[in-house]
């Protein structure tokens, strides 16, 4: 499989077969006229709104309402969460997917619904969850605030709520994933004597990169654009406590239509820019990533 | 990256995370006051900050950084009372302190009667925000229960504004029923009818109306109304004033829990007084608020609000009665709003 | 290959795999530090209803109906997504055609755009004055502002979570099936419908789940297309909201712990059919 990548040729597929392993032109064109259809209809007319909306009044405007120092300090907030939850869940998502898609055990349903909760949380709950936890009338919050430690309407709750939402990101993507590769790679490396540790990085993570990277990609998107779990935590401080997706809010209900749109422009563009960093990597090794389709 | 600017990112961090934990780092005679307010204020204490911050820096040569954080009242008061140290709050509803007053413990019970005027330096009425030349001839209440008339208001559950608009309805037709409160009740019943969407808050329900074209009328707080007029289009929309509206009262008070701990109550209550001091007041007028003493307020500003009959929350019995009966869980505006019957 | 040799009840099947343990030990400690003790909080503090009170609340009309709303609406949503996702992820994987690439960036978009964000511009979009509005709009066709509306909404939230399990899982398909498979006389629709799917049947039921699971709590979003009525598109999650207006955090709990426990019953369901049909479809790893 991916272990011996690079030299696997590319063989020609007979004609019978390719006519066989894939669909009619007209198939295909259908196919590809639906997808477009529906992105079209879901995913590009609202994201033209968006950008519409922020250069309605010109590129000046728009880049004036980023340079608004409270809009920078929502900017940089959310970068910091973003870069603390991030690889919490990352660590926690490969474990999770390494139990669950390597072994057969009892309960393994079980926990991997307990792992897919937060997703089913209303994002009103999952801030709420934290306040009932560290408020004031909770019994840690107290505790808490007589060594000077904040954890509601500062950075460390923003930070849980937002590890929180993005919980089950990674482990989601991977375990699919995984639990389709089997086992037999690893089974193989560790016959031929590598320790566990060497099998994972030599192994199992070439062959679940791109799941990851996908996975990394959602949860950092998630991650900044959070709303509703944020709110509750934020205290909606300005300049202090609002991230981004809070800040827009604060912009929109100020009437200032394009600043509003402007900072979710750039929300979106930053989940854009890890994108183009999927697809530079792809490029970069597209040789191994065919090789490793094709076996 | 080079070491320079990881140093400078690690600083970054550093700092944003000190300033969350509270006043460390902060130089002592920069004092840091935080207002937790309700949404349609912002305009206006953006302005207030600044003119009190420059009044207690000549004042006292202490710089003074106010922070302000707005959402929907109830919203607010739940962050106070789990535990945002806000230094004064000033918020849409009485109840809302009264719910702080009640669960912390940080305002005392009488609250109320510690500022002139209720606790209110400034205060607002309900019209109706309507296209232009008012194509569907709306002039009254009464007027809105029409076959056709559309209603934008947003839910007064979840709206301060919205309860104010809906006790405005409630005045207007016990008044017109001659103080019969089951003809008022059929009375907002209907209108709620005409309602397509309630939206949660009452910026919601303004750009339901004005960017989605939604309505034939928006209720709406006075100030709001005139604010998205200027905002949004006086070309597009004008503004009609009932009868009788409400006079709302949006209060402010002092946390003495959290001033007390962090040593700002001086700075604290002069922000609050300053709010009916000539400037505070003539800011409040420029900002479509109805000053406690017009007097002080630049006349021109004052102009502007149209002669209303306003009736008060006392005719309903104060907040403390008007509350429960109406808006609570399975108080009259659920009795009425039972849409398909 | 897994040994089921043993008859005999145990916890986990022998494996030469190692790290089980730091896995799982990872894996329960995060769990319960992030997720099951905040949630035990939410659950706790409902239980101060008392069970009759807790009943007569979540029976009450109004919160029947929001959750039917809620639970129905996310539903539809998740079948659209399942459907429309699959599509999507196929012509990803499999065709070459312009600009694919920003397709398939634009896949994750859901998720970094705040949910208000999508809300608004969803309602620009389908409001009757709105692009698509105006032309649905003399068919008769309301979207926004009508429960359609809500499935709009949760349509555009849930779609990356078909599109990116499945994605992965079919980058990884074995052109080698395919071709045995012709090889062995199948036509192509047979090929598809026998051997690619069921293979592609454990991550689209995974991507169905969490859409679904994420459709039913989504309040963001919905809000500002949904209309708001009660009895008519007022969804669970904002009658939690109102009991929390009301400084009611024992009912708006006890709305939260329903909802909870529903979702997880059927992410439960949708997990073990999951892991039932791997077994099956799965050639024994």
């Amino acid at each position: 499989m991916a272990l011996d990548t690079s030299s696997a040729p590319a063989a020609a597929p007979s004609k019978l077969v390719k006519a066989a392993t894939s669909e009619t032109r007209i198939a295909r064109l259908t196919l590809i006229a639906v997808a477009l259809g529906f992105v079209a209809l879901f995913l590009l007319l609202p994201l033209a709104t968006v950008f519409i909306e922020a250069f309605r009044k010109g590129p000046v405007e728009f880049a004036t309402a980023l340079r608004d120092p409270e809009t920078f300090s929502a900017i940089r907030l959310t970068l910091i969460v973003a870069v603390i939850a991030v690889p919490l869940n990352l660590v926690f998502g490969v474990a999770a997917a390494w139990a669950i898609a390597k072994f057969e055990f009892k309960g393994k349903a079980f926990l991997t619904t307990l792992i897919d909760l937060p997703f089913s949380v209303s994002p009103v709950i999952s801030g709420l969850v934290f306040v009932l936890l560290f408020g004031a009338n909770s019994a840690l919050g107290p505790f808490l605030q007589k060594y000077g430690i904040h954890i509601l309407f500062a950075v460390p709750g923003l930070v849980l709520a937002t590890v929180f939402v993005t919980f089950p990101f990674v482990a989601r993507e991977l375990i699919p994933l995984m639990q389709e590769q089997g086992t037999s790679d690893e089974e193989a490396a560790l016959s031929l004597g590598a320790t566990g540790w060497q099998t994972f990085w030599h192994v199992t993570l070439p062959n679940i990169k791109w799941g990851l990277l996908y996975g990394v990609l959602l949860c950092n998107a998630r991650a900044m654009g959070e709303f509703g779990a944020v709110s509750v935590v934020s205290g909606h401080i300005r300049g202090q406590t609002n991230t981004m997706p809070l800040q827009v809010e604060i912009l929109y209900n100020e009437y200032n239509f394009v600043a509003a749109f402007a900072v979710a422009a750039v929300l979106a563009l930053l989940a854009l820019v890890t994108l183009v960093l999927k697809t530079a990597l792809e490029l970069r090794y597209s040789d191994e990533i065919a090789a490793s389709r094709r076996h | 990256m080079s070491s320079n600017r990881l140093a400078g990112m690690v600083k970054l961090a550093l700092l944003v995370g000190s300033l969350q934990l509270g006043s460390i780092g902060l130089a002592a005679a920069d004092t840091t006051l935080l207002n937790v307010s309700y949404d349609p204020t912002r305009e206006l204490y953006k302005d207030f900050n600044a003119a009190f911050a420059e009044k207690w820096q000549a004042d006292t040569g202490e710089t003074v950084t106010i922070q302000t954080s707005h959402g929907g009242s109830g919203k607010q008061a739940r962050s106070v009372i789990d535990g945002l140290e806000a230094d004064v709050v000033t918020l849409a509803l009485e109840a809302d302190i009264d719910a702080i007053a009640k669960a912390t413990g940080k305002i005392p019970a009488d609250w109320k009667s510690r500022l002139d005027n209720n606790s209110a330096p400034y205060t607002s009425t309900i019209v109706f925000l309507v296209r232009k030349g008012n194509p569907k001839g709306i002039k009254d209440w009464g007027d809105l229960t029409q076959d056709g008339i559309q209603v934008i208001t947003p839910n007064p559950k979840t709206s301060g504004g919205a309860r104010w608009n809906f006790l405005a309805a409630w005045a207007w037709a016990r008044a017109a029923n001659g103080g019969d409160d089951a003809k008022a009740q059929q009375y907002v019943a209907q209108l709620f009818k005409h309602v397509p969407v309630l939206d949660t808050g009452a910026r919601g329900a303004t750009t339901t109306f004005v960017q989605r074209g939604l309505g034939d009328v928006l209720l709406a707080w006075e100030n709001e109304a005139y604010l998205s007029l200027e905002e949004l289009g006086p070309d597009n929309f004008e503004i009609v004033t009932p009868s009788i509206s409400i006079k709302a009262e949006p209060p402010v008070a002092l946390v003495d829990g959290n001033v007390d701990a962090k040593g700002t109550r001086k700075v604290a209550e002069a922000y609050l007084d300053y709010l009916y001091s000539d400037a505070g007041q003539k800011i409040a007028a420029k900002h479509y608020y109805r000053p406690f003493k017009p007097e002080l307020a630049d006349p021109k500003d004052t102009a502007r609000f149209a002669d209303v009959k306003l009736v008060t929350i006392d005719e309903f019995g104060g907040w403390k009665e008007a509350q429960p009966k109406f808006f609570a869980d399975g108080g009259v505006f659920d009795q009425i709003y039972k849409p398909g019957q | 290959m897994a040994f089921r040799s043993s008859t005999r009840w145990r916890f986990r099947q022998p494996s030469v795999i190692p790290g089980f343990g730091l896995a799982l030990g990872v894996t329960l400690t995060w769990l319960t530090l992030i997720v099951l003790i905040p949630l035990s909080g939410l659950i706790w503090r409902s239980s101060g209803l008392g069970w009759s009170n807790f009943m007569s609340l979540v029976l009450d009309e109004r919160t029947v109906n929001a959750l039917t709303i809620s639970f129905g609406t996310a539903f539809i949503a998740a079948v659209v997504n399942l459907f429309f996702g699959v599509v999507l992820a196929w012509v990803l994987v499999r065709y070459r055609f312009p600009g694919k690439r920003v397709i398939d960036a634009m896949v994750d978009l859901p998720f970094a755009l705040p949910t208000a964000v999508a809300g608004i511009a969803l309602t620009a979009l389908y409001a009757p004055n709105g692009w698509i509005g105006s032309i649905l709009e003399p068919l008769g066709i309301k979207i926004a502002f009508t429960p359609a509306g809500i499935v709009v909404a949760l349509v555009f939230v849930g779609l990356p979570f078909v599109v990116r399990t499945v994605q992965p899982v079919m980058e990884e398909i074995d052109k080698e099936v395919e071709e045995a498979a012709a090889t062995l006389g199948a036509n192509r629709y047979q090929t598809i419908s026998r051997v690619l799917l069921p293979g592609l049947l454990p991550a689209g039921l995974t991507g169905f789940a969490l859409a679904f699971a994420r459709g039913v709590g989504e309040y963001g979003s919905v809000i500002f297309i949904a209309g708001n009525l009660p009895y008519v598109s007022e969804i669970a999650p904002l009658l939690i909201i109102i009991r929390l207006e009301e400084f009611n955090y024992p009912a708006a709990t006890a709305i939260a712990t329903v909802m909870l426990f529903l979702s997880f019953i059927m992410l439960l369901v949708i997990n073990s059919i999951q892991s039932w049909s791997r077994r099956r479809y799965s050639n024994g790893a």
